[in-house]
């Protein structure tokens, strides 16, 4: 990897975020290249959702900086984040319940052609949109309940469909949140189909907060370890799931619960 | 392009040209029952002068025409946005305020009617704009506080004036000399009618109705309406997709607050007088949040019923109730129950069945009737 030479896709430098007395993430730097898949794990209440919500714009920090493609972004709303090239699928499934599978597509569709603020045009007019939409949905094998409401669908469809909306978002950086919680275990496969697809379609920089260690070892470039709100490791798979910090850290509190 | 499983299921997305579809935008009634109702007040609203004598159907016609309008522009705004303002009237008086006044200050010309709703265009605007910039961020009830407090100071603030708005006296203006009844365009009857000034005055405030009702109607299915209904369904999710929130918000608002502000300036020109009591009220307020939901909340053609239902209601339940409370004049209790003194009575009785019989309106109720049979 060549971390010195490129300009980094995204970057966090000092990022901080206090709340009252607690240091939910503190001081955490990192850059992530682009076509590199980096794991973020650690424990429970580490920080990696907090981490992640930070980098979107749903949290504003206390101190520090975001860079995407070395722009900082750290003022920035989330819509004006997103139009930057970051793309956030959440943890907890967040679509819009009432509205087809096609037309939640459609709408990250539409969002990425900039078309929101037409309001003359009939919106089906815009043929490409929903054909663009219609080929996610083929792509994450929800073709077949294209007319079908997230609120009626699986939830390992509604897990797809949270995928999808990313896809469709084109983004420079991909930040999956626990892709495969709460999945059926003959699901799980399809989920990590996509995420490994994505990475070796161009130029993706991939972000993956996951807690199974099979999939991160499956997936991963490079993982980083998140403890108590502070980097602890960062590298490549093998030497930081072998390290001892993260054994204790991370590992053994998994150890110790099964 | 995968077969659908269900083929009898309507599907939106594939367009077919035409022109009704065009402008309908694509949004038909899809409901035999709806379509129907919607041709035939459509029909007779249109046939109004020639169909009816008297000035009393031709009223509430036109009343009808300017209600559907502000009714169609506050579910944009409730219904499709999921924004509960109570300033929507205040839009509605500005409107009809800026033409009386500019009417009453400036002659009986074109000119003032124009000057006038151009003035008003421009203050609900801005009024909008900003009610929206500096409180759309705040949770939903703190917004519906705000939109409260403004309408009720401007309110007041219309009653106060009484130099310039006539406080709440109100003003009485002349029209301009086609909108007058002493206006002969043809020298001989139209199927047996004379058209005057007064049927002019009709079709102008019928046919604005239905340009404002059809670009309203774009404007819910445009790429712009879909935000609009997806930040409704999930706010944090569409700023999250990249759709700033509070700039979509803020349109809708403008927008509703320009159409609403129209329907003012007919009404205005209508009743040729603006006053506190027939745009500003605060029960009219709660008429068209009523009307909204009894037509079906994000339907538009839901104001339609609804606006035609109420306003009919509003002029002809009491002479219905009349006409019932005599005949029953001989038996206990009934006649009391249905004199004509009652009739709000019954029409809160009316609100709260159909609320209960139809938690989706109306239209919601037709349009489920139709793909429980499909």
């Amino acid at each position: 990897m060549n971390l010195s030479t490129t300009t980094p896709a995204l970057e966090t430098r000092g990022l901080t975020i206090r709340f009252g007395g607690h240091v939910a993430v503190n001081d955490v730097s990192c850059r992530f290249t682009p076509g590199t898949l980096t794991a973020i794990v650690g424990p429970n209440g580490a920080g990696k959702t907090t981490y992640f919500n930070l980098v979107s714009g749903q949290l504003r920090a206390t101190a520090g900086q975001v860079l995407v493609d070395g722009q900082d972004i750290t003022g920035l709303p989330p819509s004006a984040r997103t139009r930057r090239g970051l793309g956030r699928a959440f943890q907890l499934t967040n679509l819009f319940p009432q509205l087809t599978a096609l037309e939640n597509v459609r709408l990250a569709v539409q969002s990425r052609a900039d078309a929101g603020w037409s309001l003359f045009k009939v919106w089906n007019s815009r043929r490409d949109l929903i054909e663009k939409a219609e080929a996610v949905l083929e792509r994450v094998r929800l073709a077949d309940k294209r007319h079908v409401a997230p609120k009626a669908l699986s939830h390992g469809d509604q897990r797809k469909l949270e995928v999808a909306l990313i896809i469709a978002m084109e983004p420079k950086v991909f930040m999956f949140d626990e892709p495969t919680a709460g999945m059926s275990v003959d699901e799980v496969p399809t989920v990590l189909e996509l995420i490994h697809d994505i990475k070796q379609r161009g130029d993706a920089t991939v972000l993956l907060v996951e807690h199974k260690m099979d999939v991160v070892r499956s997936l991963a470039d490079r993982i980083i370890v998140l403890h108590n709100g502070t980097l602890v490791a960062d590298g490549e798979p093998a030497e930081v799931i072998a390290s001892p910090v993260v054994q204790e850290a991370y590992l053994g509190l998994e150890a110790a619960r099964a | 392009m995968t077969a659908t499983s269900i083929p009898a299921l309507f599907d939106e997305t594939r367009v077919r040209g035409g022109f009704l579809q065009g402008l309908l935008s694509s949004d038909l009634p899809r409901s035999r029952v709806l379509s129907f109702i919607l041709l035939a007040i459509l029909a007779i609203l249109a046939a109004t002068p020639f169909l009816f004598s008297g000035s009393q159907p031709l009223s509430t016609a036109a009343k009808i025409c300017v209600f559907i309008v502000l009714v169609a522009s506050y579910d944009l705004l409730l219904g499709y946005s999921g924004i509960v303002s109570f300033a929507h009237t205040m839009f509605f008086g500005i409107g009809g305020y800026g033409v009386a006044i500019a009417l009453e200050r400036l002659g009986a010309s074109w000119t003032s009617v124009a000057v006038g709703l151009a003035a008003a265009l421009v203050l609900s605007a801005l009024l909008a704009a900003a009610i929206g910039l500096l409180s759309l961020r705040v949770r939903a009830i703190f917004f519906s506080m705000i939109t409260l407090a403004v309408a009720s100071a401007v309110a007041v603030l219309a009653s106060q004036l009484s130099e310039i708005t006539g406080g709440e006296d109100g003003l009485s203006f002349q029209l301009p000399f086609e909108l007058r009844p002493a206006f002969r365009p043809l020298s001989e009857p139209l199927f047996g009618v004379t058209v005057n000034g007064r049927v002019v005055a009709y079709y102008l405030v019928f046919f604005v109705a239905l340009g404002v009702f059809l670009l309203l109607l774009r404007l819910v299915n445009s790429p712009f309406g879909r935000v609009l209904q997806a930040i409704r369904e999930n706010e944090f999710r569409a700023e999250a997709l990249g759709y700033r929130v509070v700039a979509y918000r803020t349109a809708a608002s403008v927008i509703s607050a320009l159409a609403a502000a129209v329907a003012g300036a007919l009404i205005a020109l209508w009743l040729r007088y603006n006053g506190p009591d027939t745009t500003l009220s605060f029960s009219i307020m709660i008429d068209i949040l009523l009307m909204v939901v009894i037509g079906g909340m994000g339907t538009m053609y839901g104001a339609v019923i609804s606006a035609t239902l109420f306003v009919l209601a509003q002029s002809y339940l009491q002479v219905l109730m009349e006409a019932g409370s005599t005949a029953l004049s001989g038996v206990p209790i009934l006649p009391n129950l249905i004199h004509p003194d009652r009739w709000l009575l019954w029409l809160g009785a009316l609100f709260i069945i159909s609320v209960y019989a139809f938690p989706g309106g109306i239209v919601g109720r037709l349009r489920q009737g139709r793909s429980s049979r499909a």
